[in-house]
């Protein structure tokens, strides 16, 4: 498949939070305000990559060729849980500025499903290493942006005059559906 | 804390999806219809059953420090069994549920219950709990597919109720989910203040 | 707003373990536990190897029963497979009555659905009219992908592709100037699927030599 394709795909057509439904906790969590957002979707593009390439690896050299493909889940939760883990300790010693503005974030990416998610779909896609790398990539900057887009409505809607029983979760699983229905536009760019 | 409340609360007091907000992504990805949303739920009550299970029996010897890492193994062979099993006799559901099923390996609810409960509790109430939070998950899933089946295409169960040219074909897209679910917790928020 | 990873934060320290967090303690737990979940999951995969099997070919059985019209042979012992232009694996099933082919259940793909793959498995009849067909698998927005399954063979406007022959309709959607309809709101889905379905009469024009001579046998 052509990278161009993968990237328009993975970001505006087939969004992780708004037409995949992968890493809506933190979507929902961290959106109520924008600098936020922000850091969480640094911590998240950071460890995609990472746990994409190392989980391909691990599929095509291990797994594979032993045939023990039915180990995939297991293998792979346990390697983001412990890339995280290293992530947070390297980060620390070696970039003090950049830990401190992901730091809190690395511990709640373990259970983002959008990571295992990204990981068994390159697998399911067969993509090779290269596509995979920037299949991961494009889908965090698709994450990025459906977050910071409403983490920027949510300030916004705390200004604005909601009916009592909406406030809240309510409205703002409604602003994300109108947001999903506005990427749903991009369905023929790809 | 007695056993009946100990398995209602997951219905509706701490309903995970309802009140909790927990395990967002299968709430909202396989409920395009009643059957998907049951097939999940009840997939997901497995796992968590049989994780509170052996946490709670092997909670005395796990070490402090490596008690998440020991639950996640624990969590990820069940899915995988589920996984399996489901592939084995029930492929139609297991097509349809597709990538969500790996993914109950990291439902907050599941290693949610497991830390907060299994890992201070005997047996026996782990597997109450366990019980109680994954059917009141299943409650949640099925009850928010039917409505997004029935506005969606008209049907309810696969049972054709009205013709699908009347549906409003957005709630059985992606937008639907999320606005389906937006108005069910402002319902069901209003009904317990009342 | 309670978010998943949230959990992980108010972790309560557990002061029931009796077992200190020595690195020997950790590292011998971690195993112990790793190797019983190993073990009992080989058990099971060997367990359900077999029912995942039989599942597999028990759809594909009745996919080309679905497709193709009355036979006497076994199609999935006869199964040819072949390679498409485009590099996909295509098996051709033939359905022979009375040592005459009459209709081929071809088993095709694309890779240009909106998710990813696309399979189907399509009925021809020897003219390469289209008989029948079945999604065997997408991954495509869950409703409207599904919706394959029934929209190309409701009589309606022009969405039906059955009876139809690739050889002489132009079956590609009415916005790329061919005469099929596409699925309200999933063109992409509705052009892959027509795909599939050119993949696979062409596959099967092209080799139709090789499928006819196996009847002769």
């Amino acid at each position: 498949m052509e990278y161009a394709l993968i990237i328009i795909s993975a970001i505006f057509v087939n969004n992780v939070v708004l037409s995949q439904f992968l890493g809506i906790c933190p979507f929902l969590g961290v959106s109520k305000k924008l600098s936020t957002g922000i850091g969480m979707t640094g911590a998240v593009t950071f460890v995609m990559i990472i746990a994409t390439l190392v989980t391909w690896m691990v599929q095509k050299l291990v797994l594979e060729p032993f045939n023990v493909q039915f180990l995939q889940t297991i293998t792979f939760i346990l390697i983001i849980a412990a890339l995280v883990q290293l992530v947070e300790i390297v980060l620390k010693k070696v970039s003090p500025p950049l830990y401190q503005a992901l730091g809190v974030f690395l511990p709640l990416i373990t259970t983002n499903c959008a990571i295992l998610g990204v990981a068994i779909m390159t697998i399911q896609k067969d993509f090779n290493l290269m596509e995979s790398v920037v299949f991961a990539t494009a889908t965090a900057i698709g994450f990025g942006l459906a977050l910071v887009l409403f983490a920027g409505i949510r300030e916004q809607l705390d200004l604005a005059d909601v009916p009592k029983g909406m406030k809240g979760t309510p409205i703002a699983l409604i602003v994300a559906g109108l947001l999903a229905l506005a990427f749903m536009g991009f369905a023929n760019l790809a | 804390m007695n056993q009946w409340k100990n398995f209602s609360k997951g219905f509706f007091k701490e309903n995970a999806v309802f009140t909790l907000l927990l395990g967002m992504c299968p709430t909202l990805g396989v409920t395009s219809s009643a059957i998907n949303g049951l097939g999940m739920g009840l997939a997901t009550t497995f796992v968590l059953v049989m994780a509170n299970l052996v946490i709670s029996l092997i909670k005395d010897v796990i070490p402090e420090k490596v008690r998440i890492p020991a639950f996640i193994v624990v969590i990820a062979t069940f899915v995988t069994i589920v996984e399996m099993l489901m592939q084995a006799y029930v492929p139609a559901l297991y097509d349809s549920l597709g990538l969500f099923i790996p993914l109950i390996v990291v439902n907050c609810i599941v290693l949610g219950r497991a830390e907060a409960f299994a890992s201070k509790n005997s047996v026996g109430a782990s597997i109450v709990d366990g019980l109680g939070m994954g059917l009141g998950f299943a409650m949640a899933l099925t009850l928010l597919g039917s409505v997004r089946e029935l506005l969606g295409s008209g049907k309810l169960f696969d049972i054709s109720i009205y013709p699908e040219d009347y549906g409003m074909l957005v709630f059985v897209l992606a937008p639907g989910a999320f606005i389906a679910l937006g108005y069910m917790i402002a319902i069901i928020d209003k009904m317990k203040k009342a | 707003m309670n978010g998943c990873g949230f959990t992980t934060k108010n972790i309560t320290i557990n002061n029931m373990a009796t077992i200190d967090s020595s690195l020997k303690n950790m590292l011998l737990t971690l195993l112990i536990i790793t190797a019983i979940s190993g073990t009992s999951l080989g058990f099971v995969y060997k367990m359900t190897k077999e029912p995942i099997a039989a599942a597999k070919a028990k759809k594909q059985q009745k996919a080309i029963k679905l497709v193709v019209a009355e036979f006497t042979n076994n199609p999935a012992e006869d199964v040819v497979e072949l390679t498409s232009k485009e590099g996909f694996p295509i098996k051709i099933f033939p359905a022979r009555k009375d040592n005459q082919l009459v209709g081929v259940a071809v088993e095709t793909m694309t890779n240009k659905g909106f998710g990813g793959d696309v399979r189907l498995m399509v009925g021809f009849k020897p003219d390469g009219t289209i008989i029948n067909y079945q999604v065997l698998e997408h991954k495509e927005t869950p409703g409207l992908g599904t919706k394959m399954g029934l929209w190309f063979k409701t009589d309606k406007g022009n969405q039906s592709v059955l009876g139809k022959n690739p050889g002489t309709s132009k079956l590609t959607v009415s916005k790329d100037g061919g005469d099929v309809d596409a699925i309200t709101a999933a063109t992409i889905s509705s052009r892959a699927f027509l795909d599939a379905v050119r993949i696979g009469y062409e596959t099967f024009m092209d080799n139709k030599n090789k499928i006819e001579k196996g009847a002769a046998q």
